[in-house]
């Protein structure tokens, strides 16, 4: 198939939609001026400003804490309902188990936010990090069993019983084959539910104390009176570390598929 | 046997505890009286009273008073017609972006993807938040459309369903693309040569073959536009005005601002149910293409 003139246009176009607005947003955090729409000059000076702002430090820390404990958390739930989903067999109230594994994946954040607000008011627990943990380990292990199980229900199951046959436990059978196929979906699983937890404004707001505001929270309260050139320098820094990190991923997947490709050819050869 | 029940057991208490009980208890609180104490729901029901007592104490006030209150219908209709207008817009916007990638050379086929994956893993407050400095009476779309000469006075957007719509649309439509793109990239372009050759031309070509054969992805990339849209906070409340009704503000409002926690919780239950019928639908649609895969 050939590009037509039209198919260059929209992708043009698209691209344009899709990037132009967060290459403004990164241009005009240097600006020197304070006003957002008027460029005045280079300037790093909001940068020096973000870095003093004790505020805004203190929630990143609170989100970055969040975000590890609760992806973790999530990770090894999530790979755990996903093998019983693949692997579990029959049991009472399956259907209910994979109904409570997709639900959260289309519920409304709202809806999530004040169930699970009015859970922990109703048992007593105070409001703060582990709240906020609990909620965002919540709805990120579904994700985690979603990505992790589509590269279980795809693996060869005779690798498994190999293992078994050849005198593993059930346990070994798992750690020496099925999790190091399993890994890059496990550790994509991981990925997914911490930046599910970094990102999210509308689940913490309602589970969380005076004690624990996280850096969405911040955002959007310093957001809603308008642009400011400090948000455009946090925002900034937030879309760097993402895009390193997609292209890092990226180059280090691609590496290991080569590799992986070698090795074959070399045991085709072998053999 | 004992392992097994604990890997099953763990992740099944973990959900019945933080996802089912707490839905059980906004079905409770939504059939409370409103009181003046804090928390600010007086429980109808205890759980020792039993069953009967549940369906004796049953209080359908807060969901009368949804509907007698126009506030909240017409909350409930706006967001519903916001959610479809900006799923077909990034309908129209997408599905060109998705023919263009998968018809463009084959190398090029991973950075394309990557560069629509991209954007979603980038923080949804900071995306919606660059449009308010694009959109402002000051912005750069009015500077822009001012320097060509387009319009004398700058446009109200920011504010407006408009900016809403945009918003929408933008943070969407990777979950457009993807599915279409994916059911594209599986089309057989010889079909499309078979159809020329047979006498269509080629627009023909495309509205008789490309589409029917991309017809799950379109459906799939609709309801997961569609779904989210429908119960939006973030977006209404930053672009949208005043003016602007959608059930997830409302949500929000009703319960930080009002501190009514059991209309906020009404609230809740009706979206919910109005959320049941697309995505059963959508469940069944991604059911269908499983089994048309195998």
């Amino acid at each position: 198939m050939r590009l037509s003139w039209f198919n260059v246009v929209s992708l043009t176009l698209g691209f344009a939609f899709l990037y132009i607005p967060m290459i403004i947003l990164v241009i005009f955090s240097f600006n020197e001026s304070k006003l957002v729409t008027v460029w005045a000059g280079f300037s790093t000076k909001w940068y020096a400003e973000l870095m003093q702002n004790e505020a805004f430090l203190n929630a990143a820390w609170v989100t970055v804490k969040v975000a590890v404990f609760s992806s973790t958390l999530a990770t090894v739930l999530g790979t755990m309902a996903a093998y019983v989903l693949i692997r579990g067999g029959r049991f009472m109230g399956r259907t209910l188990f994979s109904g409570m594994i997709y639900a959260p994946l289309v519920m409304p954040e709202v809806i999530t936010g004040l169930s699970l607000l009015l859970l922990f008011i109703g048992i007593g627990l105070d409001r703060g990090v582990l709240t906020v943990v609990l909620a965002h380990t919540t709805f990120s292990m579904c994700y985690v069993s979603v990505v992790v199980s589509s590269r279980l229900a795809t693996f060869d199951r005779s690798l498994e019983e190999a293992a078994l046959d050849l005198g593993c436990t059930a346990i070994e059978a798992f750690r020496l084959v099925t999790l190091p196929i399993i890994a890059p979906a496990v550790i994509s699983g991981w990925l997914l539910a911490f930046t599910l937890s970094l990102d999210d404004l509308v689940i913490a707001s309602f589970t969380t104390g005076p004690s624990a505001t996280t850096l969405p929270i911040k955002i959007f309260s310093a957001v809603r009176l308008g642009v400011s050139p400090e948000i455009n320098a946090l925002s900034t820094l937030m879309i760097a570390i993402v895009t390193i990190g997609v292209i890092t991923a990226s180059l280090v997947s691609k590496r290991n598929l080569a590799r992986q490709r070698k090795d074959e050819q070399l045991a085709v050869r072998a053999s | 046997m004992m392992r097994r029940f604990t890997l099953i057991a763990v992740p099944y208490l973990w959900l019945l505890l933080l996802f089912l009980v707490p839905f059980v208890i906004v079905l409770k609180i939504s059939l409370s009286d409103t009181a003046l104490s804090i928390p600010p729901y007086t429980p109808v029901l205890d759980w020792a009273e039993g069953i009967r007592a549940f369906f004796s104490q049953l209080d359908f006030e807060n969901f009368v008073w949804l509907t007698q209150d126009d506030l909240y219908w017409k909350a409930y209709l706006s967001s519903f017609s916001i959610a479809l207008v900006s799923t077909l817009l990034t309908l129209l916007i997408g599905y060109p972006i998705a023919y263009g990638m998968a018809r463009a050379p084959e190398e090029w086929r991973p950075t394309l993807m990557m560069l629509i994956i991209l954007p979603f893993w980038t923080s949804f407050l900071i995306r919606v938040y660059a449009w308010m400095g694009i959109l402002s009476n000051e912005g750069f779309l009015n500077q822009f459309l001012l320097w060509l000469g387009l319009i004398d006075t700058p446009l109200t957007i920011l504010n407006t369903n408009t900016a809403v719509y945009i918003g929408i649309v933008y943070t969407y439509l990777p979950f457009m693309i993807l599915p279409i793109y994916a059911a594209l990239d599986r089309l057989d372009g010889s079909l499309i040569e078979a159809a020329e050759d047979l006498g269509c031309s080629r627009l023909l070509a495309f509205w008789l073959v490309v589409i029917p054969l991309s017809r799950n992805g379109i459906v799939a990339g609709c309801f997961l536009v569609f779904i989210p849209a429908l119960g939006e906070f973030v977006i209404p409340s930053l672009l949208g005005g005043s003016g602007t009704l959608m059930i997830g503000k409302v949500l929000w409002e009703e319960f930080f601002s009002n501190r009514d926690w059991p209309v906020a919780s009404a609230v809740a239950v009706v979206l919910l149910l109005i959320l049941v019928v697309p995505i059963v639908l959508f469940q069944r649609n991604q059911q269908k293409q499983a089994e048309a895969e195998q």
